[in-house]
C-alpha cells in the first residue's frame, strides 16, 4: 500500500499523512450462517503460505485448538443450552485480529513501524521492524499476536491487506460457502448486518445485533451475533472490550511525563550546583592532625656565608 | 591524596560497586530505547532493536546478581535509626549545605540510607516483573493480567531506579571529596570529620 495511506504507525508521536480521504473498509462475521466447515481456515493458510503443524485434539471440533503464529484465524466452536426455548445451540464463531479503530497492539508497541494502521482500517504487521518484545500481545483486548517459536515475530491475520489493496476480498470471505462473511466498505457491511438481524429477530432471537464494540473505537471486523447481548457466550468473546487501563497508564501521559522527571532531577542538580553549590572540606583541618609536618625545612644549597664570622 | 587518609572502600568494593554501575548505566540505555518512541535510537548502540530487546534482560539479571552482592556487603550499615529520622526532618538544612545544624551522622547518613532501600526495593521490583515479561523464556506461563501489571510495574520501577542513580550522582558531585571513596578508595581525615563525624570517631578510636 502506499504510505500515504499509514494512519497510524507504532511508537511514532508525530502526526502521520490524513489528507486523503479514503473509505473505511469491514469485513462482516455472520454466526447465524456459520456451518463450522474451516474452509476460511484453509483459504487463510493457502493464500498466506502458512503451513501450521499439525496438531493435538483436546476433544472439541477446536482445530487447531487456538490461534498461532501460523494459524491466524480459528474457529471456535461452543455449545450452548438456551435456557428460553431449551434448545441446544451450537455457536461457531470465526477468532482472529478484529482490525480495531483503536488497536492496543499499536499502542503498546515500542519498535516504529512495526505495527500500522491503513486508512482503510486495517491493522498490519510489520515483521520486517517487529523486534519480537511481545508487547502487543499485552497491548491486545482479544488475545490475537502471536509470537513464532520460529523467528519470534509476531504475525496475525492481516485482513489479506495484499489482496484487498489491489481491489480483492480477503480469501476467507472469497472461499466461504455458505456466504457467512462478506467483505465492502464498513457502511454497506453495516446495512447488510441490519438486514440479517432483522431477519433475525424475526425468527426469535430477540437480542440479534452487531458486534462493532465502541470501547476500541469500533472494529473493522464484525460479527452478526444471534445473542448481541451476550458476545461472552461465543467462546469469551470480550462483551465490552477496551484497551485495558493497566496498558493506558503504562503506555499513556505517563511516559512523556517520567522523562520529563527525569530531565527535571538532572536539571534540578544543575541548579543546586549553580545557585547554593558544592560542599568543601577545609583541608587546613586535616594538616594539623598529621604526625609529621607537611612543610620540611630543607637544608638551601647555597649558604650565606659571613666572611667576618669565625668559621667552625 | 595523601597518605594519612582513610580507606572507606577497599578494592573488592570498589570493582563490585564499578561493575553494578556499568551493567546500569547498559540495561538503563537499552531500557529506555524501549521506555519511549523518541529514545528507541539508543538502540543503535546495542545493535538494532531486536538486539536490545535480546540482551536488555540479560544486562538486568547480571546487575541484579551484583547489586545483590553489594548490598548484602552494605546492608549492615544502612540500618535506620532515630537521629537518621531527625536528618530526614530537616531536609531543609541539608539542601542548603548547613551541615552543622544536623545531627551526627556514623558511616551513612540518612539520605545514602534511604538510597540504598530504596535501590533494593526497584532493584527487586524489576527483576521480578523483568522475568514475568521476559517473553522468550518467561511470558508463557502468566496471564494476561499478570502481563500487563508487571509491565507498568517494571516502568515505574525504572523510573524511580534512574531518577535514584541521577540523585546519587549528583551527591558525590555535590559532597566534594567523595568521588575518590569509590575511585581510590579513600577520603581525607578532614572530610570524614565533617560528613560522618561519628564513622571518623568509631575508626580512629578502633586503632
Amino acid at each position: 500500500m502506499a504510505t500515504q495511506d499509514v494512519i497510524a504507525r507504532s511508537a511514532t508521536t508525530t502526526e502521520r499523512p490524513s489528507i486523503r480521504e479514503i473509505g473505511e473498509v469491514a469485513k462482516l462475521i455472520d454466526v447465524s450462517k456459520c456451518i463450522g466447515c474451516k474452509a476460511c481456515q484453509v483459504a487463510c493458510s493457502e493464500w498466506n503460505d502458512l503451513r501450521d503443524e499439525v496438531g493435538t485434539s483436546n476433544g472439541t471440533y477446536d482445530n487447531p485448538i487456538d490461534l498461532t503464529a501460523e494459524s491466524w484465524t480459528v474457529m471456535k466452536f461452543a455449545e450452548y443450552e438456551n435456557p428460553g426455548s431449551g434448545n441446544l445451540e451450537w455457536l461457531i464463531r470465526k477468532d482472529g485480529c478484529m482490525h480495531c479503530a483503536d488497536p492496543g497492539c499499536l499502542k503498546a508497541c515500542p519498535a516504529p513501524g512495526a505495527i500500522v494502521k491503513y486508512a482503510n482500517g486495517i491493522v498490519d504487521f510489520n515483521q520486517d521492524h517487529c523486534i519480537g518484545c511481545g508487547y502487543c500481545i499485552t497491548g491486545c483486548p482479544f488475545d490475537i499476536p502471536r509470537i513464532s517459536e520460529k523467528d519470534k515475530k509476531a504475525y496475525k491475520c492481516t485482513l489479506c491487506s495484499d489482496r484487498v489493496s489491489v481491489g480483492l476480498e480477503p480469501a476467507c470471505v472469497k472461499t466461504c460457502p455458505t456466504g457467512a462473511i462478506v467483505f465492502g466498505s464498513k457502511d454497506d457491511m453495516k446495512d447488510h448486518a441490519a438486514g440479517r438481524i432483522a431477519d433475525l429477530k424475526e425468527r426469535g432471537f430477540d437480542q440479534a445485533g452487531l458486534y462493532d464494540p465502541d470501547g476500541v473505537g469500533g472494529t473493522h471486523v464484525m460479527y452478526v451475533l444471534h445473542h448481541a447481548d451476550q458476545p461472552s457466550l461465543y467462546n469469551d468473546l470480550p462483551n465490552e472490550p477496551t484497551i485495558s487501563p493497566l496498558v493506558g497508564l503504562w503506555k499513556g501521559v505517563t511516559k512523556p511525563l517520567a522523562l520529563l522527571g527525569m530531565g527535571a532531577a538532572v536539571l534540578a542538580g544543575f541548579f543546586h550546583y549553580t545557585r547554593v553549590g558544592p560542599i568543601r572540606v577545609e583541608e587546613e583541618d586535616d594538616k594539623a592532625e598529621l604526625s609529621e609536618p607537611v612543610v620540611h625545612q630543607v637544608d638551601p644549597s647555597v649558604h650565606v656565608v659571613d666572611p667576618k664570622e669565625p668559621r667552625p | 591524596m595523601n597518605n594519612n587518609d582513610i580507606e572507606r572502600y577497599n578494592p573488592s568494593q570498589r570493582t563490585n560497586h564499578w561493575i553494578v554501575a556499568i551493567l546500569f548505566v547498559l540495561a538503563a540505555l537499552s531500557g529506555l530505547a524501549l521506555f519511549h518512541p523518541a529514545l528507541f535510537g539508543l538502540s543503535g548502540l546495542f545493535g538494532g532493536g531486536t538486539w536490545t530487546r535480546i540482551l536488555h534482560p540479560f544486562i538486568g539479571v547480571a546487575m541484579f546478581v551484583f547489586f545483590l552482592w553489594l548490598a548484602i556487603r552494605f546492608a549492615g550499615h544502612n540500618r535506620i535509626e532515630a537521629r537518621d529520622r531527625q536528618w530526614l526532618r530537616q531536609i531543609n538544612d541539608v539542601v542548603y549545605n548547613r551541615e552543622e545544624k544536623l545531627p551526627e551522622v556514623g558511616r551513612y547518613n540518612a539520605g545514602q540510607k534511604v538510597l540504598f532501600w530504596v535501590l533494593i526495593l526497584s532493584m527487586l521490583v524489576l527483576l521480578l516483573s523483568g522475568i514475568v515479561i521476559w517473553r522468550e523464556y518467561f511470558s508463557s506461563f502468566f496471564g494476561i493480567v499478570s502481563l500487563r501489571w508487571a509491565s507498568l510495574l517494571h516502568a515505574i520501577a525504572a523510573f524511580v531506579l534512574i531518577v535514584s542513580i541521577i540523585v546519587h550522582i549528583y551527591a558525590a558531585i555535590w559532597i566534594k571529596g567523595s568521588m575518590g571513596s569509590m575511585l581510590y578508595g579513600t577520603v581525607s581525615r578532614a572530610w570524614a570529620r565533617k560528613h560522618h563525624p561519628a564513622w571518623y570517631r568509631e575508626i580512629t578510636e578502633r586503632k
